[in-house]
């Protein structure tokens, strides 16, 4: 067999795939909640950081390209093996037992699920503008930048430039209980979804042994809980109060 | 001094799934057995239900046996719903009487996977694992004469898991257990076991490669990571072996995807 034929037509090729397409993933979701947590700091923060990544342009696009084709290549595998699993075992039996399997790793598919309903709603609201239009970025009174937005000490985006507010963005879209709480449970199942993920991709690909699982395992409950409660800090926040938004934009987004 | 006998008796029932061939019916059946010795073993308990039935002219139940000792992998089925029931690296037929309590109601049912097609109520076809075990073929070694001792050096350690390896009987306990039905603790074990050693290296890529095809295509399910295989194994095989078999099997992938070939090899001019 080739190299494809046995990562795509594989049983454990598949299980790589998942795993690989899991690493970017979760890359992804740090730099993410790294970069959204600039929200608790001066609105130039999340703004310029915001006008920055648009001016990335054909690297911004690189980036969305491979996250979308991570997505889809994840869910494809974790598809096509869960339908192969439940035909590996037609008969199911009369008294189901389980010795030590995770409450998570069992929910894998269900958690999975719930993550991708929210991925494409969180999509709809804060990158397209679907739902909640009055307070989307574009139809919000454009921030002027009170200082320069630098990146590692090179300077992004300058004092004055007038970009997108999406930090008001998204206090008003925090604001809609409703909105905040399926946030809230959707990466509270993400953490789930992580607390077997992270630690089965060492597993998967052939880095984890007993020697250092009790560690790994550690580490993995560590990282999900903190991934957890950073990302519960930013609509928590806003629903306590703690995050007021700008005047311009409250009163842009009155109906 | 007489050793003391603890010897209690206990009544139970037993539920069993009763299926007269691959393609007939299957149901539940339940039979009392009454005053069981507990040091008898599980099998011995079945050997004197199915007596029982003999006598009463009904069909007796049909279960895998050999060995009855833990050493051949045969005796296969699941009781409360845990491949070889509620021992701990132990299988079936070490299983006593005393693990269970007076009056319970315990239910046996055969391995169920696709790949394990059912003969008769608890008895599966596990061939697959032989075609898994062919498909593993050769290793090359110098037959004739016993090599002298510590001719090739295999470091303890790794001596030392391969016989970890190498203790798996092919009960399938691990495909029962598994959620997916998959025999990757099985798979893992029989590529591990030579793939530690010198001697294993030769065919080392190949043997990985058509392994796990062959478990592929003989309907078995993939790993999820949940380790219900190894907490089932009789022999306690770890599941280490099968994040060392994920990556033989990558290498092995990416190797054989670049390796040059000879020009001799084709036969073609
Ligand atoms: C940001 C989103 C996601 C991240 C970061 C993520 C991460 C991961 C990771 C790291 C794994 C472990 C891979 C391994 O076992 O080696 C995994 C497994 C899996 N994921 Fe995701 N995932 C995400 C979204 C999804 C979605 C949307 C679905 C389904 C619709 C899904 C379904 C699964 C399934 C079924 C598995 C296999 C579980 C198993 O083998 O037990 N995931 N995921
Ligand atoms: S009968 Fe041989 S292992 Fe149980």
């Amino acid at each position: 067999m080739n190299l494809a034929g046995s990562i795509f037509g594989s049983t454990i090729g598949r299980k790589i795939i998942i795993a690989a397409t899991g690493v970017i993933l979760i890359g992804f979701v740090i730099g993410h909640l790294v970069g959204n947590l600039q929200i608790f700091e001066e609105a130039d923060r999340l703004n310029g950081y915001g006008a920055f990544l648009h001016q990335l342009g054909p690297l911004l696009w690189v980036a969305r390209i491979v996250l979308l084709g991570s997505v889809i290549l994840h869910i494809w595998a974790a598809t096509v093996l869960t339908l192969e699993n439940h035909a590996a075992r037609q008969i199911k039996y009369g008294v189901k037992h389980t010795i030590q399997a995770t409450l998570a790793s069992r929910m894998m598919r269900w958690t999975g699920v719930v993550v991708l309903a929210f991925l494409l709603y969180h999509l709809a609201h804060f990158t397209l503008g679907f739902t909640s239009v009055a307070t989307y970025k574009e139809n919000l009174p454009l921030y002027t930048m009170v200082g320069d937005y630098r990146v590692a000490g090179f300077l992004a985006v300058k004092s004055g430039t007038q970009v997108l507010d999406v930090r008001s963005m998204v206090i008003l879209g925090f604001q809609q209980p409703v909105v905040a709480l399926f946030y809230i449970v959707a990466v509270g199942l993400l953490s789930f979804h992580l607390l077997h993920g992270a630690d089965s991709l060492f597993q998967t690909f052939g880095w984890r042994s007993q020697k250092w699982a009790g560690a790994l395992r550690k580490l993995v409950i560590v990282f999900c809980a903190i991934y957890f409660l950073g990302n519960l800090a930013i609509p928590g926040a806003v629903l306590l109060g703690k995050i007021p938004v700008a005047e311009p934009a409250r009163a842009a987004a009155r109906p | 001094m007489v050793a003391e006998t603890n010897s209690n008796t206990i009544s139970i029932t037993l539920r069993v799934w009763r299926q007269a061939g691959p393609d007939a019916p299957g149901k539940f059946v339940d039979y009392p057995a009454a005053n069981l010795s507990t040091h008898m073993s599980f099998l011995e308990m079945l050997d004197v239900v199915n007596d029982g039935l003999t006598l009463k002219g009904e069909e007796p139940i049909a279960f895998a046996h050999d060995c009855r000792e833990g050493i051949c992998g045969t005796c296969s089925c699941t009781i409360n719903g845990k491949a070889h029931g509620p021992g701990h690296g132990v299988a079936t037929c070490q299983i006593y009487m005393r693990a269970f309590r007076d009056g319970e109601v315990i239910v046996v049912e055969p391995f169920r996977a696709k790949a394990f097609p059912l003969v008769k109520d608890l008895v599966v076809d596990r061939s697959a694992f032989d075609r898994i075990i062919q498909a593993g073929g050769f290793i090359s070694v110098r037959t004739g004469a016993a090599p002298d001792a510590n001719s090739i050096p295999v470091p303890k350690t790794d001596a030392d898991l391969a016989m970890d390896a190498a203790a798996c009987i092919g009960c399938g306990a691990c495909v029962a257990a598994c959620k997916n039905a998959s025999a990757m603790l099985f798979v893992a074990a029989k590529v591990s076991q030579l793939g530690l050693l010198p001697q294993g290296q030769p065919e080392r890529d190949s043997r990985v490669l058509a392994m796990v095809n062959t478990m592929d295509a003989l309907g078995f399910g993939s790993c999820t990571n949940q380790y219900e295989c190894s907490a089932a194994c009789p022999k306690t095989i770890s599941h280490d072996f099968i994040a060392r078999l994920n990556r033989d099997y990558l290498k092995a992938s990416v190797r054989s995807a670049f390796k040059p070939v000879s020009s001799a090899a084709g036969g073609s001019g």
